[in-house]
């Protein structure tokens, strides 16, 4: 009896045997191309990543106008003023249709008058002096410890930039470019895009103590471009602020002494940590700028390492006194 | 041709089309940059299961959830109207289940005809409120607001921002997120083998909605003269009630549709005509429902009389600033991962099985994801229930009456690990980011001797119990990432009286 299931298999013609010996033929070559274009002795396929390095930021140097300016009172938007018409006036630093980048400090989840972070006046006063100069994109960024949002609009600096016309970059995952330092301690660090971007970059920290370093201010301010693991830079702080100061050269600095964090710092927290300052100071030698800073926390710049291995690399003088000083009250 | 589009189902259409992006638009919301003053939970706040559970649980109706009462009345007046008009989930379920089912050929009458599965949910209703009424609030598991909030927070936003990144700065990770996900998948995969399968076997929610329109004053009727029993109504039907027959009301979530489907103009919404056909109570075997309530009042001594948070205090039980004591947190928390969404660090996780079984999706902080920020107190302003109560930043703090700060926990220092104890290097983050005023983290300057000979001058970290507010920055930030060298434990937390190792403080 034939079998219940008896859907037969049609006969091969010739035909279909050539077509079908080609197809199994072409498979196996295409196995064998395969095999050819991929075959490697490397597990993961890599592919090149571009290594950045830091644009030099600043203009040429001219000895008409004075190095440091130092300008007293208590109008931040007057004070900024005069600092940077003092060294220069906005125009010398920046042309018309550059990318300005503006790097505060805003690394903490504080008010502004806790001065954990750069005050929000200053920093407004330089985005309109930049507008002023007719650039095309006057940008504000950090990278804070605490949540970005809340330390933007927290530190109050998030409203001022706005209002005064300015943009605020929040970098993401995504915006960090492998950026080498070439420095001592630090090499290769993942570095928020903007800097890459940017033509000016303007260096806006505030005065304020630091356990480990015993201030921050410029130098120190720049650990905010960088993504990554930071936390161990900390391992040898002085090193790494100088690798940053070496790697890193702002178009101008301008330090926000108008409020001090004496203790505590540097995420302060109460007022009775915080003192009056009253003062800006502009330079673009940022060791003579911050030099001059430390008479706000009673230091010398002789007991401060990295400002002593920064002038040793010939990146600006801590003898500010040698300096041209324009100094001011309003 | 505006009074042909402007049919009832249309009309279910557009509010449905309203409340889910309502939906979505609250919670995307909820979150520091954009809350401002919107009632974010504000879906968890009108769920009247949800307000009847915590009532049992703890006998107040807590703030917000006094909304609930319009749900209740509305139902009481308009039928089981909640489930395919405002509900998330059932309005999610609904688009996904006529997808799956759109392009097939299913028959849709077979499909929308009533099964006696559907009593299942009454069971489950019977099961939970017999377990809230001793005192566990374990609704938000199956409840779909709190389920719904919860998977949207944890799974589906998360992956939403997987796709480039538009909707967080940071990408959030979530404990267990996976299995969440899976979840909530298999709730919609379901709707391609019987449509509205959560919403007809297992809503809780339904059930109990169904419950209250046992007799409601207005429902969708049949003409009996009219009607050729052709079952076209069956087609679109939501809630599976059988409006070809014996309505069952206490099913029949006024979707609608089988009004517009009906080629004989049988069908209407309102008060009973003449020949109305008689309608069906609630289908229900009183049988199982002592059962399976009984269920619920066994199993809730076994949960109470087991190692849990709520009876042996855990090191890494560290719940949000503002938490209930343990005992009244389970009383409760929902488990809808509001207080998960708004953390600004991502800190605030759906806990596994650390608080215990009971304790499954609540609310702890994990610090190697996030720490509880210091100036935030947001996770509290949004909690549904009260179990995390709403703080002012003084009383976080510490700056008004009482003196003294809130505390979540206290860290601990794992000298074996720490670089400047273990190893001599120097580091001291933890001083540096931790943010009380005096700092809780000092340090004591010590010279010691390196291996070939050499003095080194090194700073080496302690805690002062007294200051620290277990916030965990220090734990997040300490550069030994996998697992850090300062760890926050729950002790000392300001929550308990039991959790406490400090005679004075």
């Amino acid at each position: 009896m034939p079998s219940k299931n008896d859907k037969r298999e049609p006969v091969l013609s010739r035909r279909d045997f050539l077509l079908r010996t080609a197809a199994t033929c072409g498979a196996v070559a295409a196995a064998g191309v395969w095999g050819y274009v991929f075959y490697s002795k490397e597990p993961v396929r890599r592919s090149d990543t571009k290594i950045y390095t830091f644009r030099d930021y600043r203009i040429a140097d001219t000895k008409v106008y004075p190095q440091l300016a130092v300008v007293h009172g208590r109008d931040a938007e007057r004070m900024v003023r005069a600092a940077v018409d003092k060294i220069g006036g906005i125009t010398r630093f920046i042309n018309p249709g550059e990318k300005v980048l503006i790097k505060p400090n805003v690394a903490w989840d504080r008010q502004p008058e806790q001065a954990a972070n750069t005050n929000p006046a200053v920093v407004a006063a330089v985005v309109r002096l930049c507008l002023e100069a007719r650039a095309s994109e006057v940008w504000v960024t950090d990278i804070p410890v605490n949540d970005p949002y809340r330390c933007f609009a927290r530190s109050g600096i998030e409203e001022a930039v706005k209002r005064s016309g300015g943009k605020i970059r929040l970098t993401q995952e995504s915006d960090f470019l492998p950026t080498d330092l070439k420095g001592e301690s630090l090499k290769v660090w993942p570095v928020s895009g903007f800097y890459h971007q940017a033509d000016r970059l303007i260096n806006l920290p505030i005065v304020k103590h630091h356990s480990l370093s015993k201030c921050t201010m410029g130098m120190k301010n720049l650990y905010g471009s960088l993504g990554g693991q930071r936390n161990r830079l900390h391992q040898d702080i002085n090193t790494s602020i100088a690798d940053l100061a070496t790697a890193i050269r702002p178009t101008f600095t301008l330090l926000d002494a108008t409020r001090i964090l004496r203790r505590n710092g540097p995420t302060g927290g109460n007022l009775a940590d915080v003192s009056a300052g009253d003062t800006v100071i502009a330079g673009v030698d940022l060791v003579a700028v911050e030099s001059y800073g430390l008479r706000f926390l009673d230091l010398k710049p002789e007991d401060i390492v990295f400002i002593q291995m920064a002038e040793k690399r010939g990146l600006g003088t801590s003898d500010w006194k040698s300096l041209n000083v324009a100094e001011m009250t309003l | 041709m505006i009074s042909r589009l402007l049919t009832l189902r249309n009309i279910r259409r557009l509010y449905a089309a309203f409340f889910l992006v309502l939906f979505l638009l609250l919670l995307g919301v909820t979150g520091f940059r954009r809350m401002k003053g919107y009632e974010t939970p504000l879906f968890l706040e009108l769920d009247p299961l949800t307000a009847i559970a915590a009532f049992l649980t703890s006998g107040t109706l807590y703030k917000g959830l006094a909304l609930s009462i319009f749900i209740m009345a509305g139902t009481l007046f308009f039928g089981r109207f909640f489930c395919s008009w405002i509900c998330p989930l059932g309005i999610v379920n609904q688009i996904s289940g006529s997808l799956f089912n759109k392009f097939r050929a299913v028959d849709t009458i077979a499909l929308n005809t009533y099964r006696t599965l559907y009593r299942l949910k009454y069971y489950l209703l019977a099961f939970f409120i017999a377990m809230a009424a001793f005192g566990s609030l374990q609704i938000g598991l199956l409840d779909p607001i709190p389920f719904v909030t919860r998977s949207f927070t944890v799974s589906v936003f998360p992956a939403f921002n997987l796709q480039g990144g538009w909707l967080y700065l940071r990408q959030p990770l979530f404990n267990g997120g996976t299995f969440l996900g899976l979840i909530f998948l298999s709730v919609i995969f379901a709707n391609r083998f019987l449509p509205r399968f959560w919403c007809r076997a297992v809503c809780p929610l339904g059930a109990l909605l169904g419950l209250l329109s046992f007799r409601p004053l207005l429902r969708i009727w049949r003409d009996v003269e009219r009607c050729t029993d052709c079952k076209k109504c069956l087609g679109h039907c939501h809630g599976g009630c059988d409006p070809h027959a014996a309505l069952r009301t206490t099913e029949c979530h006024v979707c609608m549709n089988c009004i517009d489907d009906c080629p004989e103009d049988a069908i209407h919404y309102g008060l009973p005509r003449t020949a109305s056909a008689a309608h069906l109570p609630v289908d229900v075997s009183r049988r199982r429902l002592i059962e399976t309530a009984l269920a619920g009042a066994v199993l809730y001594p076994m949960l109470r009389s087991t190692i849990a948070s709520g009876t042996t205090p855990r090191p890494d039980l560290i719940r949000p600033p503002g938490s209930l004591p343990e005992m009244d947190f389970l009383r409760r928390c929902l488990k809808c991962g509001q207080c998960m969404k708004v953390c600004p660090t991502n800190a605030i996780q759906p806990a596994l099985l650390e608080a215990g079984f009971e304790g499954l999706w609540t609310p702890l902080l994990i610090n190697s994801i996030g720490y509880c920020e210091y100036n935030c107190v947001l996770c509290g302003r949004v909690c549904p229930t009260g179990a995390i109560t709403p703080l002012t930043l003084e009383k976080k703090l510490g700056k008004g009456e009482p003196k003294k700060p809130l505390k979540i926990g206290t860290a601990f220092y794992d000298r074996g690990r720490c670089l400047p104890w273990a190893m001599n290097i120097d580091c001291i983050v933890c001083e540096e980011v931790c943010p009380t005023s005096p700092k809780a983290i000092w340090f004591e300057s010590v010279e010691v001797q390196l291996r070939d000979g050499k003095t080194k001058l090194l700073k080496r970290p302690y805690l002062d119990p007294n200051l620290c507010i277990g916030c965990g920055i220090c734990e997040n930030k300490c550069p030994v990432r996998d697992r850090a060298a300062v760890r926050i434990s729950s002790i000392g937390e300001s929550r308990s009286a039991a959790n406490q190792m400090i005679l004075k403080s």
